[in-house]
């Protein structure tokens, strides 16, 4: 008996040669057996390995666009009132430098508390403090590229010469390659993921085909053409990937929705960038769409070639 | 594809009595169904069981294929509908060179021919009523026009109200008249039918024969493989190809039953 029973758009007239009545030409229950249940894991696989892609996808992009515009200029001076003599001279020359839309200090206290938990509570204060550079922090109007670098970079040299000039994407230059590592590999899944969808549903024809092949030869010796005997096996294996499919894709959503509800209660900014837009859904709610073709494309392709090396 | 469209009642219409298939029939150049010329068959790198088979099926003639068990009979039936190609000679079906013709073309000259199998090649998961109107669904007869057909050839090989029974469940010769009636329903060109009568009493045996004359009166090239002597005898204008040790023994004709001049020896 076949595990899922859906008429679905794909099976319309699927028993045409058999007529429709209760009878089917090459029955469901062999034809099928576990396939359905095989394509829902492999569907609830895809939709969230794809999903964990385009959160990264989306994270990248969200923390680039952040950082894209932005440098931070670094006053690497230990006396603290040349320190900021030339940190406020950095200040009134960045402002003047065109195509700087924005430039600001960063509070002495915000730099402390962003350094204390790593050299304790006390060390940047007092007589004995440890000298901690002064940061700007300024948004061009466009990327930053390392000429416009050195070129702030020369221009704040005459006012304040222990000024050093970075670009802040390129602090997380290493954390983008990772998740685009990341990326690339959950890209991959999905790829090994089809492959093996594929190749579970090459073996069902196969043995759907040895299991019927008196039904096919009689069926062929009758005027029944190659197509015609695909198109059973076709549709048959696309009834099984439509049900397949729907029960993958709920469980991939389920999934997803719980562990977004998870990210989502950090509250932070990265995570929060990974969020999936309208198009991301759209894209996740086509991956059965696609597992039915690739499963209903494989069959035929599997049955037709079989059906060559007969007469 | 033609098939009864008023039940059986239009299998007794006499098509040499039909100006157009007599029209049809005198403007074929040569006049044949099928043309075997100098055929052999062999099974891989054994013997052929099938030599120098040569022989012409002229259109609305019958012909039984007689000879012992292991003559040849069910290897040049296999020839004759397509399932096997032969290992030499020249083939020609409707016309058609049976034998170069490409794979995707075969499908049109099966659909040409019923055939018997002698062992029924039922579909185990279809009803009496799926089985016979298969022919007709592989080539599109809509569920409407089918319906009446099929339930009265049903009807006339007396399973009428086993329509919806599965071949599991039907005895041997009920089995062997659904065979029948699928092999018939679609009125064929020619139809082949191996050792059709085995399996049904003689009463049905003459029935079915009676069957496969009107077909034959309709213009249908029949061809009968038997054993069955008795059988032959039904027919009195039919022309018996007798095969002996994979060879035709009167590719002629001329071993008529009754004979009309002696048989040619092997």
């Amino acid at each position: 008996m076949s595990l899922f029973r859906l008429p679905g758009l794909l099976t319309g007239g699927w028993r045409s040669l058999a007529g429709s009545g209760e009878s089917e030409l090459v029955p469901q229950s062999r034809l099928s057996g576990p396939m359905p249940w095989v394509i829902a894991i492999m569907i609830a696989l895809m939709v969230i390995a794809g999903a964990a892609a385009l959160a990264l996808r989306n994270t990248a992009q969200s923390a680039r666009e952040d950082l894209s515009g932005g440098i931070t200029v670094q006053i690497v001076e230990a006396a603290p009132e040349a320190r900021q003599q030339q940190a406020a001279a950095a200040l009134e020359r960045l402002k003047a430098i065109p195509g700087i839309v924005s430039a600001e200090l960063i509070p002495s206290n915000e730099v402390d508390a962003l350094i204390e938990p790593w050299l304790g509570a006390g060390t940047l204060s007092g007589v004995d403090a440890i000298p901690v550079p002064a940061m700007l922090d300024a948004r061009l109007d466009g990327k930053v590229s390392a000429g416009r670098i050195a070129d702030i970079q020369s221009q704040l040299k005459a006012v304040a010469p222990a000024a050093r000039v970075d670009a802040q994407s390129s602090w997380l230059g290493p954390v983008f390659d990772a998740i685009q590592s990341l990326q690339w590999l959950a890209v991959g899944v999905i790829v090994l993921l089809g492959l093996c969808t594929g190749a579970a549903v090459l073996l069902a024809a196969r043995t759907a085909l040895g299991a019927n092949r008196g039904t096919i030869e009689v069926v062929h010796l009758l005027g029944g053409t190659d197509a015609q005997i695909a198109r059973i096996f076709q549709r048959s294996i696309g009834r099984d990937a439509v049900g397949g499919g729907a029960v993958g894709l709920a469980l991939g959503l389920t999934v997803i929705l719980f562990v977004g509800q998870r990210f989502a209660a950090l509250g932070a900014g990265v995570a929060l960038g990974g969020a999936l837009g309208w198009s991301d859904w759209a894209l996740l709610l086509a991956i059965p769409f696609a597992g039915v073709v690739l499963a209903m494309l494989t069959a035929r392709l599997t049955v037709l070639r079989a059906l060559r090396r007969m007469l | 594809m033609p098939f009864f469209p008023h039940g059986l009642a239009a299998i007794a219409v006499s098509p040499r009595r039909n100006p157009d298939y007599l029209a049809k029939m005198s403007s074929s150049p040569d006049a044949e169904i099928v043309h075997f010329d100098n055929v052999g068959l062999r099974y891989g790198s054994d013997r052929e069981v099938l030599s120098d088979v040569s022989f012409t099926l002229h259109p609305g003639s019958f012909y039984f294929l007689t000879g012992a068990s292991g003559a040849g009979k069910t290897s040049l039936l296999k020839l004759l509908y397509l399932a096997q190609r032969p290992s030499r000679g020249v083939i020609r079906m409707f016309g058609t060179d049976a034998i170069t013709l490409p794979r995707n073309r075969l499908p049109g000259l099966r659909r040409r021919l019923g055939v018997v199998f002698q062992d029924f090649r039922l579909v185990p998961h279809l009803s009496a009523f799926d089985n016979v109107a298969l022919p007709l669904r592989v080539v599109g007869v809509t569920e409407r026009e089918l319906a009446k057909p099929v339930a009265d050839m049903l009807e006339w090989v007396g399973l009428g109200e086993r329509a919806h029974a599965r071949p599991a469940t039907l005895s041997g010769g009920e089995q062997q008249r659904v065979a029948i009636a699928r092999a018939v329903i679609g009125r064929p060109d020619l139809l082949v039918a191996d050792e059709p009568t085995g399996n049904v009493d003689p009463e049905m045996a003459v029935k079915l024969l009676r069957l496969f004359e009107a077909l034959n009166r309709l213009g249908t090239t029949v061809v009968v493989a038997t054993h069955d002597v008795h059988l032959l005898r039904k027919v009195p204008e039919s022309l018996i190809m007798r095969l002996d040790k994979g060879r035709l023994s009167d590719p002629t004709g001329a071993l008529r039953y009754p004979p009309r001049r002696p048989a040619v020896p092997a």
